[in-house]
């Protein structure tokens, strides 16, 4: 490879990997807030699903409308979906104290058929897959040289970056909600004693992460692909429960999870194109799920989770 | 209405299900006083102070705070009444700084300005005389530490009235008296104190009135000049305690017949928990470990009772070595162990007859079929011997904590083991069975079995050993004959002042 042509490809792989890396973030931070609180949502996989198909069918019938918004009307769409799945996660892991095991898989089944069942019943069944005009890429530097490419994004990857991650992090570290939260979800007893409503706060933090977590699906339906199938998240939101850990519950170590699995995705696409060696490609679609494992390997050991891990709370 | 009563509670009523936990029960606190609450455990103490904190709902009776009647449904509520409570297990959250802890629940905007927070806590913790790191992380404080972060905590809510549950349960003595100095200043700086406690003497010492309540019933208020020891012992427990007494200490002649040699273990982190333990025990001997909780006692145990390897040195009963040979071994040598977790030495959802054999099935069971009659009869003999409120065939988890502890003695003493191996033995009993627990300890002493006590209950040491060991970080700080060790000595030790420092103290 010339030196330029290694440039390009560098530049190429490292706007493809924020790329990537943008619904693992939203749907991360999610997460890493729901289980802050002191609730694993294993809801993830299939909120992410739901918002993806809310999303897309929401801007496909708006489109069909002649609606000029009809992208943010399936975003708000999805937002809201991603509410409610986390209220109702709220529901039976905070009210009714349901093992959060099965509450979260009950989610995850939940959704994923609501999601199929609506996408037959809206679509039908056809050959095609029916598609919609996403969001478009741009640049906040407009036509750069050379790095161009990395800054060419959608509105939401700089969203996620900009906005959405520092907020994370100020919201959790420097407010009286976000320091409620952690001690709800760390020693919710002393939480209660100091006059904090713990209930009030898991319910506001899994809503809060239910809505990311569609955000995260949305992503992909309205601006990667326009379109909805029924692999879309392919298995994205438990990568984000593991990023989690990989990130020990801290925003901006999950941000260098998220470009880490990113990362490695888009380079086993380029290396699928490459076309440079005899080895299946389902090797490469397998890489960054294996390496995800590997760096939950070696950075999640000793990990400590936050103290209120999977207890629901009762006053005695 | 007195206007210098701070709290008065009136005729509160509390249920659990079929247990009456508060019976009608009157309690007044004045202005600036500090005020005992003395009692057994169960005897509703902490219930009737749950109530006034708004963790528990009264079923009846009313709260006046400051001569005006109170509705306390929250803890919200009673902080808002200026009423502040130091629970025993310390309501923090540990990977949060000691700021944070303090203004949780209690900040004034959305957005906290940290430097702003820690200036007040350190303002606070001037004002109230107790010292604190405002940007310390609450895992990294000793645990008088983290009391006195509860304590700051109360008060930079504006307590006037400060609930303590059993506050120096958990303390070394010199932490004991930091805390009653600073218990006592409050007070003249007009702090209203309740205290919880079942230990007479620190009542004796700090208090103004006591109030004893007996089985959710008021037993009766006193003024603590004019009361004594014995009385209040006696409104306790509603008869004269019969005081377990050890014939003088002699020191011990017997054979040795336990020894531990330069043993170290591990704890579950895979960190260093014991260093280099070395003692004997003898016939007729009992050695008392004392020590703070989580210096390594409870490694010790389990590496003396076989369920936890000794990664070095030597563990030898009558001179039979019986290092790292599993507790089946273990307890063929004659070894007894009575666990500090009674709970995890029993499983629950067995029968009292069915618990009491498990160590020994093979003698209750021909050709691998358990035989049911002569587990009975075993039963039986026991729950007789040994005084157990039970039927052979209750679940085990049915049983009062005293009457649990008694049947995991009756399993380990009726075998006569030539070593016993006790750990916390009273912890969480009432009066009457903890007398019995260490009478059954001195008997077996009297016997000539070799007990080694590991107790947090520095008085239960005191009470009961010939010999006393005092762990810190794994390593035992001195071990010495108990007529030499007074309270102040063993503190020091305790909280890790080597012996040759503790001789320079003049002690």
């Amino acid at each position: 490879m010339t030196d330029v042509a290694f440039v390009t490809f560098l530049v190429g792989l490292l706007g493809a990997t924020l790329r990537v890396a943008t619904p693992l973030l939203f749907a991360t931070i999610g997460e890493l807030y729901t289980e802050r609180s002191g609730v694993l949502n294993l809801g993830i996989e299939g909120i992410m699903f739901l918002g993806a198909f809310a999303g897309f069918a929401i801007a496909a019938k708006s489109a069909e409308a002649g609606l000029a918004g009809y992208l943010w009307l399936g975003l708000g769409g999805a937002i809201g979906i991603g509410l409610i799945m986390g209220l109702l996660m709220a529901f039976f892991s905070v009210t009714l104290g349901v093992n959060q095991h099965v509450a979260g898989l009950g989610i995850t089944l939940l959704s994923t058929g609501l999601a199929l069942f609506g996408f037959r019943m809206i679509f039908g069944q056809s050959s095609v897959l029916p598609s919609i005009e996403p969001f478009t890429q741009f640049s906040i530097f407009g036509d750069l040289p050379i790095l161009g490419p990395i800054f060419e994004q959608y509105l939401l990857t700089y969203l996620a970056f900009i906005v959405l991650l520092p907020l994370a992090w100020w919201l959790l570290y420097r407010t009286s909600f976000g320091l409620e939260l952690r001690s709800v979800g760390e020693n919710p007893e002393a939480a209660d004693a100091a006059g904090v409503n713990v209930f009030r706060v898991r319910y506001i933090t899994l809503a809060l992460g239910g809505a990311l977590m569609a955000i995260g699906g949305a992503f992909l339906s309205l601006a990667q692909l326009g379109a909805f199938s029924p692999g879309i998240i392919a298995g994205r939101g438990w990568v984000c429960i593991a990023l989690v850990i990989f990130a020990k519950w801290d925003p901006i170590r999950a941000m260098w999870g998220a470009l880490l699995f990113g990362g490695v995705f888009a380079l086993q696409l380029r290396l699928q194109l490459l076309d440079l060696v005899d080895i299946p490609f389902e090797f490469f679609l397998a890489l960054p799920y294996l390496v995800t494992i590997a760096a939950l390997a070696l950075a999640g050991r000793n990990v400590a989770y936050p103290g209120a891990y999977l207890k629901a709370y009762r006053r005695e | 209405m007195n206007l210098s009563n701070a709290i008065e509670m009136r005729r509160i009523y509390k249920q659990f299900g079929s247990l009456v936990a508060s019976d009608h029960v009157n309690f007044t606190l004045r202005q600036g006083e500090i005020h005992a609450l003395l009692g057994e455990n169960g005897a509703g103490k902490t219930t009737l102070m749950r109530i006034l904190y708004g963790l528990y709902h009264a079923d009846g009776g009313e709260i006046w705070v400051n001569g005006q009647t109170a509705e306390i449904k929250s803890p919200k509520d009673a902080i808002a009444l200026g009423i502040g409570m130091v629970t025993q297990h310390f309501a923090l959250a540990p990977p949060l700084t000691v700021t944070e802890n303090i203004i949780l629940g209690y900040t004034d905007s959305f957005q906290i300005h940290l430097s702003e927070a820690h200036r007040r806590v350190a303002e606070a913790a001037e004002k109230f005389g107790i010292p604190v790191e405002p940007k310390a992380l609450v895992k990294d404080l000793s645990v008088g530490q983290r009391q006195r972060v509860e304590i700051l905590k109360a008060l930079y809510r504006n307590a006037r009235v400060l609930i303590m549950d059993e506050p120096t349960a958990v303390l070394v003595p010199q932490e004991v008296e930091q805390l009653f100095e600073s218990l006592e200043r409050l007070r003249q700086q007009g702090l209203s104190v309740i205290f919880i406690s079942h230990k007479l003497n620190e009542v004796m010492s700090i208090t103004n009135r006591v109030t004893v309540l007996r089985l959710g019933q008021n037993a009766g208020t006193v003024e603590t000049q004019s009361t004594s020891p014995p009385e209040l012992a006696r409104m306790m427990v509603g008869r004269e305690t019969f005081g377990v007494t050890k014939s003088a200490g002699k020191p011990a002649q017997g054979k040795i017949v336990l020894e531990l040699g330069q043993v170290a273990a591990l704890d579950n982190k895979g960190l260093p928990a014991l260093k280099n333990i070395t003692f004997q025990v003898r016939a007729g001997e009992i050695l008392g470990l004392a020590g703070v909780s989580g210096n390594g006692q409870t490694e010790l145990a389990q590496v003396l009772d076989g369920t936890r390897l000794a990664t070095a040195g030597q563990v030898k009963v009558l001179n039979h070595d019986i290092t790292n040979a599993g507790p089946e071994k273990v307890m063929a040598a004659g070894v007894g162990r009575i666990p500090e977790d009674r709970h995890q030495s029993v499983v629950a959802e067995l029968s009292v007859a069915q618990n009491m054999a498990l160590e020994h099935l093979d003698e209750f069971t021909r050709q691998g079929v358990l035989n049911k009659k002569s587990l009975l009869q075993h039963a039986q003999k026991l729950i007789a011997e040994y005084q157990i409120k039970a039927a052979p065939g209750d679940k085990i988890r049915t049983l009062s904590g005293g009457n649990m502890q008694k049947v995991i003695l009756a399993r380990v003493l009726e075998r006569n083991p030539t070593v016993i191996i006790v750990a916390q033995p009273t912890r969480g009993l009432d009066v009457g069975a903890t007398e019995y627990v260490r009478g059954k300890l001195l008997e077996q002493r009297r016997k000539g079995a070799a007990i080694l006590l590991i107790s947090e209950d520095l008085d239960e040491i005191l009470e009961l050993s010939d010999t006393i060991a005092v762990i810190y970080e794994g390593e035992i700080m001195d071990i010495l004959p108990a007529a030499e060790a007074e309270t102040e000595r063993l503190g020091l030790l305790m909280s890790g002042v080597k012996a040759n420092k503790v001789a320079a103290h003049g002690l």
